[in-house]
């Protein structure tokens, strides 16, 4: 009986070796180590033994199945990893597929633009003001300085209203002087952002609508020298800290002196392109020192106060920076425009 | 206004290069737009033609004889500065009139002579193509160089016949040399306008350089008779007409004028007609004073009409009679602006003072005696009368700008000598100057500190002295102070900050000094409307929404579309703000929606993309029942439409449409993350939206705005193509704002296990959802933490007229863990409360 138990035991192992699957050896399982399995089976005739032979026989049977039960495991752990290393081969997927999109969605690139330099106005203690997009005569031109008539009304096209007086607002200026009237006597520094509008045609370089920032500021100790640091900065901020800039005299009628700033062209880097049409120099922002008169109409005594008003638009900074060869790309709202930002 | 630098060089010595020349300019405020060179080295544009100095000369022609095989081809010996004289084969139809004339070098006759292998353009081909001359045998006779038209050398298109070069010159100079040239184009903004004239530039020039002006002569040759008693001067407006000079020349010949003057027009952008017509532009054109000619004799037979044959011309300057009309020399037939000063005669007006000539008295081809007329006028009533009268001409321009009456008696002077040495002309003893209220001129007090606080230089008085006095100014140096007087010339003077910017300018914007800001910093205040927008934005971009900016301009038509036709009313009855001078027939009107300009994009969009989301946040304009000015309104309109889904390729790009329940998501998701809790949704009506679609959005009672699909024939009108359902919300951004608390208080986060129950209710068809959800709200009481519909149902289960209502509802304590027993209670409650409020039932 020692004999067929160790046959048994040898088949065993053999078929155990021969299992290819999970399921073939579930079957072994039972067929040799389950409740009705082969070793089973053959333990129940241990009555045929003589006593003494028993307890041998006993010992060596608990030995067999412990043997058998350890193959097993060794056996079923190595199917499962044959299996799972199937599966995995299986189941390998080309990764250079297409992912799956999600919607995305974003800010309009004059926003971008907008927060950019309110950004960096806020830094230097410039906050934003915001006033009327349909303005009177008298805050658009009269109380800058700009009378009726005078030829420095050529350099505004403006929209008339069919109310006699009222405009829609060539420039942000006219915040200055609301500024100026809610501030006294404070001194003040704020940016006035907003939505100009000029009797122009649409074309790639001119638009009816356009973004403007101006800034103010006004105090007790305020020069040129003032406003050539901070506005220096503020273009090295915006355009990269190695970038020179440049001021020439200018006209506005709201500034004296007046100035405008240039920046070393940012796609040519000065060489000369014709984006800055071969000056090396693109004009970024007109500024100067606010007029006396201005100051007077604001409620500010010009003898005491002074004060520098700079104006940019940030759409053309924007089509500097991204190359943009046509304004009408920003209100045309096209997706395939906006999604690029 | 174009500089030719050779006229410039008139006045003033110019050392360095013209590029180097326009960036001073520019950077002292008379920026330079561009530099045109001629035929000599400069400037970007690498295909230009520089005319070669070796081979492109001055050639004299000494002798012109026919070709002896060709009718229409002349042999002309030129002496060009080489050892032998050169004979040239051409067709210039210019040089058939000295054929067989024998020696020709008394009549100088010059012209631009090109040598074998230089670079021209060719005269033959259209614009400016560049060939290299070759030597050639042109019937018979071997040909090496050529007499030169204007357009070979680049100068003009002209090729009717070879330039000839008026003036005396030494055979074998360079062209480059004569006509060899710079012209630079300076913008004159308003400032700047006694720059509008080469002498105005000179100046400039003189001072940035540190040099003195060469004015030209004013003083006249008069030997004519007396002009007094002759012409006699008055004005009804002398705050309109401050100055008005007069002179007469008499028997002056019109013939063209001479070579240099025509040439230097021409660089200056004029057409040179004749002498006459062409020393008044000159004088224009060089010191800046526009003046007139009128034929005198015209003027002197209605003087003897109405004022005898020994009473005087009598010119009045006065403002136009009701219905009175000019014709101008242009030969336009003018109506008058009441504002246009004009120059008359008692027997009618003569010409639109300081804009434009009359007709009738223009001289003409028979004039020998003129009026010269050089006056001032009040820059503000030019342009005013000009713009009315949509006149522009190069009087107007710099009369509407500004010229000082001082400037009228030297343009006077100038024009008559140059008439008398140009044209032949007498000039008459005197010139009848009437000038009643010649202003003062005060001097202005300029201190070192008042340099210092507008300009920030540390400048001493000596230094400020110079600066000023090298741009004319007359400067006192009184100690404490400097007072200084403007020079007559300018008119833009009107106080010490200009005079800080004059300093400034001298002493080079370049140099002045940068520092950081030392003033005192002001309050800081936060723009918390702007705050708050700009959240809504970021909140709205996170959902997965594209912003837009949209024209502000529109027109009522274009909103009207918002409107299925016949059905409703505007969306606002308030009227319009309405441009009186639109530019273009689609932005006449301020918008009253901004949906529809999210609409119109969304269109646009639609014809190459089939997901669209977008919002837009901007202003409308309502007008205002108080005071002139609208009310400036923010609104936020959303458009969503397309599929749910990007296209993906495991799903084959199915992917169902976005509805409804998305458009409100994203309303619930903005409204969430803005922590306003008073917020509701009920149904509501109107044309814009799909009839059951619609919903009102509410805070507390009041209305926020309006969302749903758009009515089918609303997207219809706009043309939007993508072929699905379009949802839409426009909202009132005021309110919404108004609603976002400051801050808001956080739930404590539990770590005691939550409880789920289900339940579902049967409750009457028309009971709302938001009813039920309200409803479980109230009666779950603090432990409830969520409540989440997660199936309708309607059918014979529940029996006609009813619908099933099923819920998750989460249950949570944050202090203890609830008990079965804890909810069941709590379930208990909700259930009865459904029943005695709404007559719901629990679903078997």
């Amino acid at each position: 009986m020692l004999a067929q138990l160790d046959e048994l035991y040898a088949q065993s192992l053999d078929s155990l070796a021969t299992a290819v699957n999970t399921a073939v050896l579930d079957t072994w399982y039972k067929d040799t180590l389950g409740r009705k399995g082969s070793i089973y089976l053959l333990t129940r005739q241990v009555g045929q033994l003589p006593a003494a032979e028993r307890p041998a026989f006993g010992q060596r049977v608990n030995a067999v199945k412990q043997e058998l039960e350890t193959a097993y495991e060794a056996r079923l752990a190595e199917l499962k990893a044959a299996e799972l290393q199937a599966e995995i081969t299986a189941s390998a997927i080309d990764v250079t597929l297409p992912g799956r999109k999600q919607w995305r969605g974003g800010l309009h690139v004059a926003t971008q633009t907008l927060r950019e330099i309110y950004r960096i106005w806020g830094d230097m203690g410039f906050q934003v003001y915001r006033s009327r997009d349909v303005e009177t005569d008298e805050y658009n031109f009269e109380l800058l300085n700009i009378p009726p008539h005078h030829p420095a009304r050529d350099m505004w096209d403006t929209f008339h209203t069919t109310t006699p007086g009222v405009i829609l607002r060539t420039h942000t200026s006219p915040g200055q002087v609301h500024a100026m009237h809610e501030y006294y006597p404070e001194p003040i520094r704020v940016i006035l952002p907003g939505m100009c509008y000029r009797y122009e045609q649409i074309t790639a370089r001119s638009e009816l609508q356009f973004h403007q920032v101006e800034g103010l500021a006004v105090g007790k100790n305020i020069s040129m020298a003032d406003l050539k640091g901070t506005l220096t900065d503020f273009a090295r901020r915006m355009f990269g800290a190695e970038r020179q800039v440049r001021f020439r005299a200018n006209y506005f009628p709201f500034t004296e002196p007046s100035a405008e700033m240039d920046v070393e062209c940012i796609i040519c880097g000065g060489d000369g392109c014709n984006v800055c049409k071969y000056t090396g120099w693109v004009e970024i922002l007109g500024c100067g020192m606010v007029h006396p008169t201005v100051l007077r109409n604001g409620g500010y005594d010009p003898a005491v106060y002074s004060g520098f008003a700079f104006g940019m638009g940030p759409e053309r900074i924007a089509m500097l920076k991204y190359r943009i060869d046509d304004i009408r790309y920003f209100w045309g709202n096209d997706l395939r425009f906006l999604e690029q930002f | 206004m174009l500089v030719p630098i050779s006229w410039l060089k008139d006045y003033v010595d110019i050392s360095m290069s013209p590029a180097e020349l326009a960036d001073i300019l520019t950077i002292a405020g008379l920026e330079v737009e561009g530099v045109d060179y001629i035929g000599i080295p400069g400037g970007r544009d690498k295909n230009r033609l520089v005319w070669d100095r070796d081979k492109l000369v001055v050639g004299q022609i000494l002798k012109v004889e026919q070709h002896p095989n060709a009718d229409r081809l002349v042999l002309a010996t030129v002496e060009y500065g080489g050892d032998e004289t050169e004979v040239t084969v051409t067709g210039a139809p210019n040089l058939f009139q000295y054929l067989s004339q024998g020696d020709l070098s008394h009549l100088k006759l010059y012209s631009p002579f090109a040598m074998e292998g230089v670079e021209l353009y060719d005269g033959h081909k259209e614009g400016q193509v560049k060939m290299v001359l070759k030597g050639r045998p042109l019937r018979g006779i071997h040909n090496r160089c050529m007499l030169c038209s204007e357009k070979e050398l680049g100068l003009s298109d002209d090729h009717e016949g070879i330039m000839i070069l008026t003036g005396d010159y030494t055979p074998g100079t360079p062209l480059q040399d004569v006509l060899g040239d710079a012209v630079i184009s300076i913008d004159i903004i308003p400032n700047i306008a006694r720059c509008a004239s080469i002498v105005g530039v000179a100046r400039e020039v003189a001072a940035l350089t540190g040099q003195k002006v060469r004015y030209p002569s004013y003083d006249v040759v008069m030997e004519g008779p007396p002009v007094a008693g002759k012409v006699q001067i008055s004005t009804d407006h002398p705050d309109l007409n401050p100055r008005f000079t007069a002179m007469i020349i008499s028997g002056v010949s019109q013939k063209p004028s001479p070579g240099w003057m025509q040439r230097r027009l021409k660089l200056a952008g004029q057409r040179p007609i004749n002498v006459v017509v062409d020393i008044s532009n000159y004088v224009m054109l060089e010191m800046g004073e526009p003046n007139h000619t009128f034929d005198y004799d015209f003027l002197r037979r209605r003087a003897d009409q109405y004022n005898g044959p020994d009473g005087p011309v009598h010119i009045i300057t006065r403002l136009p009679n009701e219905g009175e009309t000019v014709t101008t020399l242009d030969g336009v037939k003018r109506e008058l602006p009441e504002t246009t000063i004009l120059v008359t005669d008692p027997a009618g007006a003569l010409s639109l003072g300081g804009i434009m000539g009359g007709e009738e008295s223009e001289i003409s081809a028979a004039t020998t005696n003129v009026l010269l007329e050089a006056a001032a006028w009040n820059f503000i009533n030019i342009r005013r009368s000009a713009t009315l009268l949509k006149l522009n001409s190069e009087a107007g321009f710099r009369f509407s700008r500004g010229v000082h009456p001082s400037q009228a008696i030297l343009g006077a002077k100038r024009a008559a000598e140059l008439l008398r040495q140009l044209a032949g002309g007498t000039v008459w003893q005197g010139v009848i100057d009437y000038y009643p209220n010649q202003p003062e001129v005060a001097p202005m007090r300029l201190t070192a500190v008042e340099v210092k606080r507008l300009g920030g230089i540390d400048l001493t008085n000596t230094q400020i002295k110079e600066m000023l006095e090298a741009l004319e100014f007359t400067v006192e140096d009184q100690g404490d102070a400097l007072l200084v007087t403007s020079p007559d010339f300018r008119l833009d003077i009107t106080g010490t900050h200009d005079l800080v910017e004059e300093v400034c300018r001298m002493y080079g914007y370049d140099r002045l000094p940068s520092i950081e800001m030392g003033d005192t910093l002001p309050p800081q205040r936060s723009n918390t409307r702007l705050e708050q927008e700009e959240r809504v934005k970021d909140i709205l971009v996170k959902q997965g929404l594209q912003e837009i900016i949209s024209y502000r301009l529109t027109t009522p038509e274009r909103e009207a579309k918002l409107l299925p036709p016949g059905i409703g009313a505007p969306p606002d009855d308030r009227p319009y703000v309405t441009l009186a001078n639109p530019i273009t027939v689609d932005r006449v009107t301020m918008r009253h929606s901004v949906l529809a300009s999210v609409l119109e994009t969304t269109a646009a969009n639609s014809r190459f993309k089939s997901h669209i989301a977008l919002f837009e946040i901007g202003l409308i304009y309502l007008a205002s029942e108080e005071g002139v000015l609208p009310d400036e309104l923010g609104r936020l309109a959303l458009v969503l439409t397309g599929p749910q889904q990007k296209f993906f390729w495991q799903s084959g790009g199915d992917s169902a449409a976005l509805d409804f329940f998305d458009l409100k998501g994203v309303v619930e998701g903005l409204i969430g993350a803005l922590h306003i809790d008073n917020f509701s949704v009920e149904a509501a009506a109107h044309p814009t939206f799909r009839p059951g679609r619609t919903a009102r959005l509410l805070l507390g009672e009041k209305q926020l705005g309006l969302m749903g699909e758009i009515h089918p024939l609303v997207v219809e009108a706009f043309d939007v193509r993508n072929g699905y359902p379009v949802l839409g919300l426009e909202l009132d951004l005021e309110l919404l704002l108004a609603a976002i608390p400051p801050w808001h208080h956080i739930e404590p986060v539990t770590n005691y296990p939550a409880i789920l129950e289900d339940v579902a209710l049967v409750v009457d068809r028309l009971t709302t959802a938001a009813q039920v959800e309200e409803q479980i709200r109230l009666a779950g009481g603090y432990l409830l933490k969520a409540v989440e519909l997660f199936d309708v149902y309607e059918g014979q289960q529940v029996g006609a007229g009813k619908k099933s209502l099923a819920y998750h509802l989460t249950f949570q304590s944050p202090n203890k863990t609830l008990t079965d027993k804890d909810v069941k209670k709590q379930r208990q409650r909700i259930v009865q409360q459904l029943e005695r409020n709404l007559g719901a039932r629990l679903r078997d």
